[in-house]
């Protein structure tokens, strides 16, 4: 395996005082999520705003200090290590942004932003930095001639090359994809999928691919994870997700999800979800969709569903089977 | 663009359209150059009918729209916009604000910054309704911002009537934004990327409201996305704009599975999972969108089209009638009309349709 993440948790302390603080209460943004990801592999991670996905991209690249919980690379533990140990790790681990226009310092030059990783971890230098460089624009599409430009000289869909430049830099072994495409317009998100398609297969990378469109996620994934609440609900294959889902909510995100086709639009049946997701400050008890979930019985109101080992994952007491209409809404004490 | 009448005999002929408008041009001068937003776009809106505008970033799409309602200031406007037979263009600032959320109303992309954080969401209802109808007491308004929170779906009205804006989450917001634009009974509600900023599943319940409430009042609704998605669901017509300028006017069935310009076919193959990117790989579109400072001269589209003949750098293609010899589209489906030098029988994304265009271009 070369990534193993054991039952991560992460929580943000909430705190009042001026002087003294005091912790009143956290919030439980990721809380006890577990996964592997073989080499060559893309995980996508779905869920909706809040559900924790991208705290959980930050812990795994080490960039968030974690609660509890262990992240191996390749073996190696490297849980909340030091900056000077984690370093080494950091030419393993790369990641792309969301947004092409917050990540990119606006007052550097193109070709030293992507230079940037390659001179901190003093692979090369000189002449040779700039001819790196130049293969690495080339390589992600841009003129490498455009080297001397500044970012606010390219549009949206090549500051997104800007950002997978320098993260494919240093060879890495695993690359978390956070958000990628969701700022880009539909022509451009096409031309970014393909690139990070190719480039996969040319480098063998290994992607953690998190956006919270299914219909995007399904085209690149191999496997699939949806979270809800700082917990991942179901784990499967990327079609079998979308042929079987078993997890009410998973029914639900898959049946809301626009689908550009008229004919097939038709053909859904959405289940409308009863009200909005909860604070994860003070989740449900129990299995914490319960509240919106159109199966849900009283075992899932005290006793928290676990997820089944196997290839196709599911966290629910009463799973979803084939042919099953979930689409009659209906409330178990929502409160907003 | 000929007047489309909704199909379905009785109006046809004698009833004017909700909003008819015409050769609506919009420049925007800056210090760079003259901004060329929109350049030359004709439209009409039937009475309960929904008509989705679609583009990317800098297409148009929503400037065309604000500059029909006086929400574009600096701009310099040309055309035509008759609403129930009045020019909005021609109207000053005092008559087109008695319209504007009376008889129009619009729902914006973010309901965060339309909201005003500082006054209860009730009050923001009343206040809108007396302003209108000046002779409605505050009990009397009160009561019916009660009601219309009700109607989309907040739960517990009378309570959540006296909440702010911040103690809404952002699907409420939204379903508060709707509550509001129904207020005053409009006859035609614009709702500009209504569900962008909103996850998958409050979308789905977004649009549903927005479906009910249109029929229950028979509203007409003018839907700007950028998301083919959220239009294949909803849309009667869909106007597909690029770079200022409809490229393609077709039902909505018609659009999804029997395009013809190049554009729509490209953001049709792009999208993971629509009708024209069924298996494998992604055809996205090369290139950018131009600059609307520097727009390429005739069709707009011809740098990054793959079917570009000389022509298309050289004129600029009308929006014509198209009819595919095997298409036959779908009736009632409304006219399909595309603006492309392509001959008008390629329509469709099968490989007969691919061949009559490379056919074309090759010649």
């Amino acid at each position: 395996m070369l990534l193993e993440v054991d039952h991560v948790v992460k929580h943000f302390p909430i705190t009042t005082g001026m002087l003294v603080k005091q912790t009143v209460g956290h919030v439980r943004a990721v809380d006890g999520v577990s996964f592997e990801l073989s080499p060559g592999e893309t995980l996508g991670l779905v869920g909706e705003t809040g559900c924790g996905k991208s705290t959980l991209a930050r812990c795994v690249a080490g960039l968030h200090p974690i609660t509890s919980g262990k992240v191996r690379f390749d073996g190696d533990d490297i849980t909340n290590l030091p900056r000077p140990r984690m370093r080494a790790y950091r030419r393993d681990i790369q990641v792309i942004f969301q947004d092409p226009y917050g990540s990119l310092n606006p007052r550097r030059r193109v070709g030293s932003i992507i230079a940037d990783p390659l001179v901190v971890h003093h692979v090369s230098s000189g002449p040779a930095l700039r001819r790196t460089v130049q293969e690495l624009m080339e390589r992600v599409g841009l003129n490498p001639e455009h080297y001397n430009r500044f970012p606010a000289e390219f549009s949206g869909g090549q500051r997104q090359r800007i950002g997978v430049a320098r993260a494919l830099a240093l060879r890495p072994r695993l690359i978390i994809c956070d958000e990628p495409v969701s700022a880009l317009d539909v022509s451009i998100q096409a031309q970014i999928l393909n690139l990070l398609k190719d480039l996969q297969d040319e480098f063998g990378l290994t992607y953690l691919f998190i956006a919270h469109d299914l219909s995007v996620v399904r085209h690149i994934s191999d496997r699939i994870a949806v979270m809800y609440l700082g917990k991942i609900v179901e784990l499967a294959g990327a079609d079998e997700l979308h042929r079987h889902p078993r997890h009410p909510y998973t029914n639900a995100l898959l049946s809301a999800t626009a689908v550009a086709d008229p004919d097939e639009a038709a053909r859904r049946r959405r289940i409308i979800l009863v009200g909005d997701v909860p604070s994860p400050i003070d989740p449900p008890p129990g299995c914490r969709f319960h509240p919106r979930c159109p199966k849900a019985g009283d075992r899932c109101t005290v006793e928290e569903p676990l997820l089944n080992p196997g290839d196709h994952q599911v966290a629910c007491h009463f799973p979803v089977s084939a042919g099953e209409d979930l689409t009659a809404p209906r409330s178990r004490g929502w409160t907003p | 663009m000929t007047v489309r009448r909704p199909s379905g005999g009785a109006a046809r002929g004698t009833i004017m359209s909700l909003l008819e408008v015409t050769d609506l041009q919009v420049r925007f001068p800056t210090s760079d150059g003259l901004v060329q937003a929109v350049r030359g776009l004709s439209f009409t809106v039937e009475r309960g009918r929904t008509l989705a505008i679609v583009g990317e970033s800098g297409s148009g799409k929503t400037v065309s729209t604000q500059a029909v309602l006086g929400l574009s200031p600096g701009a310099d406007i040309s055309g035509t916009a008759l609403f129930e037979g009045v020019d909005l263009l021609k109207l000053d600032h005092e008559q087109l604000r008695r319209i504007r959320g009376a008889q129009i109303s619009v729902i914006f992309q973010d309901p965060l910054t339309s909201l005003h954080p500082l006054y209860k969401v009730g009050w923001q209802i009343e206040e809108l309704i007396r302003v209108h109808r000046p002779d409605t007491s505050r009990a009397e308004a009160r009561r019916r911002a009660v009601e219309l929170l009700g109607l989309v779906g907040i739960p517990r009205p009378d309570r959540r009537v006296d909440d702010y804006p911040h103690q809404f989450s952002g699907g409420m917001r939204q379903r508060a934004m709707i509550a509001m634009s129904l207020a005053l009974n409009p006859k035609l509600i614009v709702a500009d990327e209504p569900t962008t900023a909103l996850d998958a599943t409050v979308q789905a319940q977004i649009l549903e409201l927005i479906g009910r409430v249109q029929a229950e009042f028979d509203i007409a609704l003018i839907l700007i996305t950028h998301d083919l998605g959220v239009v294949a669901g909803i849309a009667d017509e869909v106007l597909v704009m690029y770079a200022g300028l409809v490229v393609e006017r077709a039902g909505r069935r018609t659009l999804y599975y029997r395009p013809h310009h190049p554009y729509t076919k490209g953001l049709l193959e792009s999208i993971p999972g629509s009708s024209g990117a069924r298996n494998g790989r992604l055809r996205p579109i090369s290139g950018s969108p131009p600059s609307l400072i520097a727009i390429p001269p005739g069709c707009a589209f011809h740098p990054r089209c793959p079917y570009a003949m000389p022509v298309c750098a050289a004129e600029r293609p009308p929006l014509s009638r198209v009819t595919g010899t095997a298409s036959g589209g779908t009736a009632g489906d409304g006219d399909h009309a595309s603006a492309c030098w392509l001959p008008h029988e390629a329509v469709g994304l099968g490989p007969d349709a691919e061949a009559l265009r490379l056919r074309a271009k090759e010649a």
